[in-house]
Formats: structure tokens, C-alpha cells, sequence
């Protein structure tokens, strides 16, 4: 409210009004995004809460969810910006091609995403069967497979937010760089990746959230064992079940904890006018 | 997909909606599977003496099969009528018909869960257990690990998915687990039976504990495995007519058509035991 308020007063000073054809769906807008949220406040158990967290199954799943978001985003910082990289830098033919592949989890329902990982790297899966039989390895049912979910789920947030900045930087640099003597490595660490770095910080925000909020790839690839492989979403759903009480509180817990994280990182990592 | 669907279910409502208004009698072709039973409570509120409309059932996942089936041959035996299905976890459903969802007819899993709505003063009719299942154990097709008793689940090595506590199979496989004395740590809890079968098709798990009328309707593609200790954790099914059902007059006829000879045959031949 009063982000508005000061945005409207300063922009009365410069003596330019805000376009009502601009404003009213703006407005109209964050109420929707905010409503539900409002909601949830307002049917929320305040006078239970203390008990309703109190259970360490809660502190479990919440340590269980931030550490695998965060495991989640770092898979896809390592794997994601070099794939982005790629994308926008590097002709070879087909890429229109890999470019819709590496969105395609955007699309598709994350449970189809889960039974998908389940036959590419389940105790069956074309791979899985050969991770089996030579490592002893098997990902379903597992922190890392919780991991290797959100990762799939949540990649494709990093990379088109990366390429965009990518694009959007000037290769000149990279190209002075070069005739300065720098391997095309060196020109990307040293100059495009400081340059596309609150590109790169974006990206990994909405990976990270997108990966602290991912249920139907996990449900379905990792399953759901309290310590193990049931993060705060999963908890959600199934204290749903029984306790709408209980899902409230959870979910609360989940969101003061995203928020607090998000406002933070916003700050520091994404530049704001 | 969903765009398509709902936009037959529009249609379909539509059309409903008029055909009521003419009283027009031709027959309607066949239940449309609405993901939500969200639309025709509308057209519902023109209640009759006899069932004419649209019937929304709200019925446990694992009835997903019989009552699919049913709902045709109600509808084959009732012209003017269109049986509209949500299934789910009984207790998401409960939930929901708590909350106000507009149903008819609460078919569940568990005498639990359909507590959940009678507590709430959202059942009309008393409910009535209409059907029980037994529980059984689903292995791969062969039995690789040749998996012969709940106690055989608990060795090491072998991978378990078991519903979890909060859903009806969930508590029944707990319960014979209990009265067999067999302490085992599954690797999942599935939020549903039917996902816990699911794993056990993909032979991502060994064995998973659910109902026996699951391991029918996978058609060959898991086998089972029966257990003494079943008789322990017997479920009951119980349905009953919803409080503020917009077809009071469709519910009941539905309720009837289910608990009569037809209806009981095609619950039996699916693995279901007649109460």
C-alpha cells in the first residue's frame, strides 16, 4: 500500500499522472494475487498455530524443503547458465529445436514430469536400470531424487532468464575480450558472466521458488516419507487430508519462510531501481 | 485437454439445461467424467418426483471403475438423467463437501471419512455401508521377490509403498500391520491407492499393501497377494445422500440403483463384498 502511495505521490510531483487504462487493471491485478493469500490469513488457526507447529514432523519438512530448493537451484546454476550460455551465443543447427525442448518442463503437468523421471531414472527407467546394476544406485525414494525433481521442474525458470540477459548483454565485450588475448572461457567468466549476473541472480530466485513450491514431480518420482522425501508441499497436501487446520498453519510457515528469503535476495541479488 | 473437457461439460450442461426447461425426454448419451462437480447443480434445482438431471457423485478413487459402469446403466434405466462422477481420496472429498461443494450423492472408502460430512450435519440420509473391501498385497507381475505374507514386506531389501495414515487404505494397511505384529519402514507414503499401485506397475517398488479390487482392475499388470491378517482391516463403504444435494430427488434413485440386485452384481464381479 504505501510502495503505491509513495510511487503515486512521486510521480504527481514529476507532474505526469498515472493512465487510469494503466492503473486499474494494476491494481486489479495485485488484488488477485493477493487475495487468496489474505485468505489464508484470515481463516488461519492463530490460536491453535503454537500447537500445530510444534511437532518436529513440521521443522523436519521445512529443513527438508529449503535444503533441496537450495540443492535444487545450485544443480541448475551449474547445469542451467552454461546451457543458457549455448543458447544465445553458439549457432548449431537444430537449436530452435533443444531451446523448445528446455522449456518443455514449463509446460508439462509436473506429475507427467515425475512418471517421466520414473522411466528415465527409476529402478526400471533406461537409465536407472543402469544406474542399478552397476552403481547399486536407485534415485526414487530419496533426498536426491527430491533434488533431481525440483531441479527438472524448476531448470527451465533459470535458463530463460539467463539467456534473455545473455541477449540482452552486448557481445562487443566478449569480442574485445577476444582481441585482447581471452579464451572464449576466460571472456565468459571474467566479463559476460559479471555482466549477466543479476540476470543469473533472477533466475535463480524464481528457480528457487519455483523448486520450494514443486509437489506433483516430487509426489510422484521421490515419493513422500516424512524426513526423507516429504517436503513442506507434500506435508501440505496430506494434512489437507485430515486437518485443513494443520494445512494452513503449514502453509503459513511456508510462506512467511519463502517471503523472508525472497525480500532478502531481492536486495542483494536482483538490482531495483 | 482441461479446456476441451470442461468445454463438453459445458456444452453437455448446456443442452442439459434446455432439454430440462422443454422437458423433453430424449436420452442422454453417456456420463461425462467432469474433473469437478462443479457445474449442473443449476439445472439440478428443478427437482423432481421422479430422477431426472444431472446426479453429481462424489465416490472414493477406488470405485472409479463400478461406479463409472453404474452410472451408465442408471442412466440406460433412467432416461433423462446424466450421472456426473468426481472421484478422489475420500477424505479430499469429504473435505470438499464439508466446504460446500455441490454434491449429491458421498460414496467413501472409509466409515471415517464419510464421518467427517455426517459430523458436519451434511448428510440427508443416514449412511449406509454398501459394499466392503479387503486388502491384499500387490507385487509385480510374477512375484519376482516371491512375496508370500505381510511379514515376508518387512525383510531388508525390499522396497514398500504404503498409502499414507491420513487416507483410508492408508489406515486399514496400518491396522493389519498392527494385528500382524509386522513393524516395516516403507520407502513412500502414497497420498492415494491408486498411486501406490502405480508404483508397484512401474516395478519401482516390490510390494505395496491395497485394496483387492485395485490389484482386479490393474487387469493383470500386478499380481496379488493374499494375507490372513486381511480380515482385520476390513472396509467398509459407505454412501449416503449429501445435506444440500441439488438433486435430492436424483440422489436417492442413485443411492436405490446402487444397493439394488444390478447394482450389487457389478460391485461383486469387480472384487467388492456385499455388507
Amino acid at each position: 500500500m504505501t510502495a503505491i502511495d509513495t510511487a503515486v505521490a512521486a510521480r504527481a510531483k514529476r507532474g505526469s499522472r498515472i493512465p487510469l487504462a494503466l492503473l486499474l487493471p494494476a491494481l486489479l491485478g495485485l488484488v488477485f494475487l493477493v487475495l487468496p493469500l489474505a485468505g489464508l490469513l484470515i481463516r488461519a488457526p492463530w490460536s491453535a498455530m503454537p500447537s500445530e507447529l510444534s511437532s518436529a514432523a513440521v521443522w523436519d519438512a521445512l529443513k527438508l524443503s529449503l535444503i533441496c530448493a537450495t540443492s535444487a537451484t545450485g544443480v541448475s546454476l551449474v547445469l542451467g547458465v552454461p546451457l543458457a550460455w549455448l543458447l544465445a551465443r553458439t549457432e548449431f543447427p537444430g537449436r530452435r529445436v533443444i531451446r523448445a525442448l528446455v522449456t518443455l518442463p514449463l509446460v508439462l503437468p509436473p506429475v507427467v514430469g515425475g512418471v517421466a523421471l520414473l522411466l528415465a531414472l527409476g529402478r526400471n527407467g533406461i537409465v536407472g536400470r543402469w544406474l542399478d546394476s552397476a552403481f547399486g544406485i536407485t534415485l526414487p525414494f530419496t533426498t536426491t531424487g527430491v533434488v533431481i525433481a525440483e531441479a527438472f521442474v524448476a531448470m527451465p525458470f533459470l535458463v530463460i532468464s539467463v539467456e534473455g540477459a545473455l541477449r540482452a548483454a552486448d557481445p562487443r565485450y566478449e569480442e574485445a575480450a577476444a582481441t585482447l588475448g581471452a579464451s572464449r572461457l576466460t571472456a565468459f567468466r571474467r566479463v559476460t558472466l559479471p555482466m549477466i549476473a543479476p540476470g543469473v541472480g533472477a533466475g535463480a530466485v524464481l528457480a528457487w521458488a519455483r523448486a520450494l513450491g514443486e509437489f506433483g514431480a516430487t509426489i510422484t518420482f521421490a515419493g513422500n516419507f516424512p524426513g526423507k522425501t516429504q517436503t513442506m508441499p507434500l506435508a501440505v497436501y496430506l494434512a489437507m487430508e485430515t486437518d485443513p487446520d494443520a494445512a494452513i498453519a503449514l502453509s503459513l510457515v511456508l510462506l512467511a519462510v519463502s517471503v523472508a528469503v525472497l525480500v532478502g535476495l531481492r536486495d542483494r541479488w536482483m538490482s531495483t531501481p | 485437454m482441461t479446456t476441451t473437457r470442461s468445454r463438453t461439460a459445458a456444452a453437455t450442461f448446456a443442452v442439459l439445461a434446455l432439454a430440462v426447461g422443454l422437458t423433453a425426454c430424449s436420452s442422454s448419451k453417456s456420463a461425462t467424467p467432469a474433473a469437478s462437480g462443479a457445474s449442473g447443480s443449476a439445472a439440478a434445482s428443478a427437482s423432481a418426483p421422479k430422477a431426472t438431471g444431472t446426479i453429481t457423485v462424489f465416490a472414493a478413487s477406488s470405485l472409479t471403475g463400478t461406479f463409472n459402469d453404474l452410472g451408465k446403466k442408471f442412466e440406460a434405466a433412467n432416461p433423462g438423467t446424466t450421472v456426473k462422477f468426481n472421484y478422489g481420496g475420500s477424505s479430499a472429498l469429504a473435505q470438499s463437501i464439508v466446504a460446500g461443494a455441490p454434491a449429491d450423492v458421498f460414496a467413501a472408502a472409509s466409515p471415517a471419512t464419510m464421518k467427517t460430512v455426517s459430523d458436519a450435519k451434511d448428510t440427508a440420509t443416514d449412511p449406509k455401508v454398501f459394499v466392503r473391501n479387503t486388502l491384499e498385497i500387490a507385487v509385480p507381475k510374477g512375484n519376482p521377490k516371491n512375496l508370500t505374507s505381510l511379514q515376508a514386506l518387512a525383510a531388508p531389501g525390499v522396497k514398500v509403498a504404503l498409502c499414507a495414515t491420513q487416507v483410508p487404505c492408508g489406515s486399514a494397511a496400518q491396522t493389519a500391520l498392527t494385528a500382524a505384529n509386522v513393524k516395516l519402514t516403507p520407502v513412500t507414503l502414497e497420498q492415494d491407492v491408486k498411486s501406490a499401485l502405480t508404483k508397484v506397475e512401474l516395478g519401482e517398488v516390490d510390494a505395496s499393501v491395497v485394496y483387492q479390487t485395485d490389484v482386479q482392475a490393474a487387469g493383470g499388470k500386478v499380481d496379488g497377494v493374499n494375507f490372513p491378517e486381511a480380515a482385520k482391516a476390513i472396509n467398509d463403504y459407505p454412501i449416503a445422500e449429501v445435506a444440500k444435494a441439488p438433486n435430492a430427488a436424483g440422489a436417492e434413485a442413485f443411492i436405490a440403483f446402487v444397493e439394488s440386485t444390478t447394482g450389487m452384481q457389478v460391485l461383486t464381479t469387480a472384487g467388492f463384498q456385499a455388507p
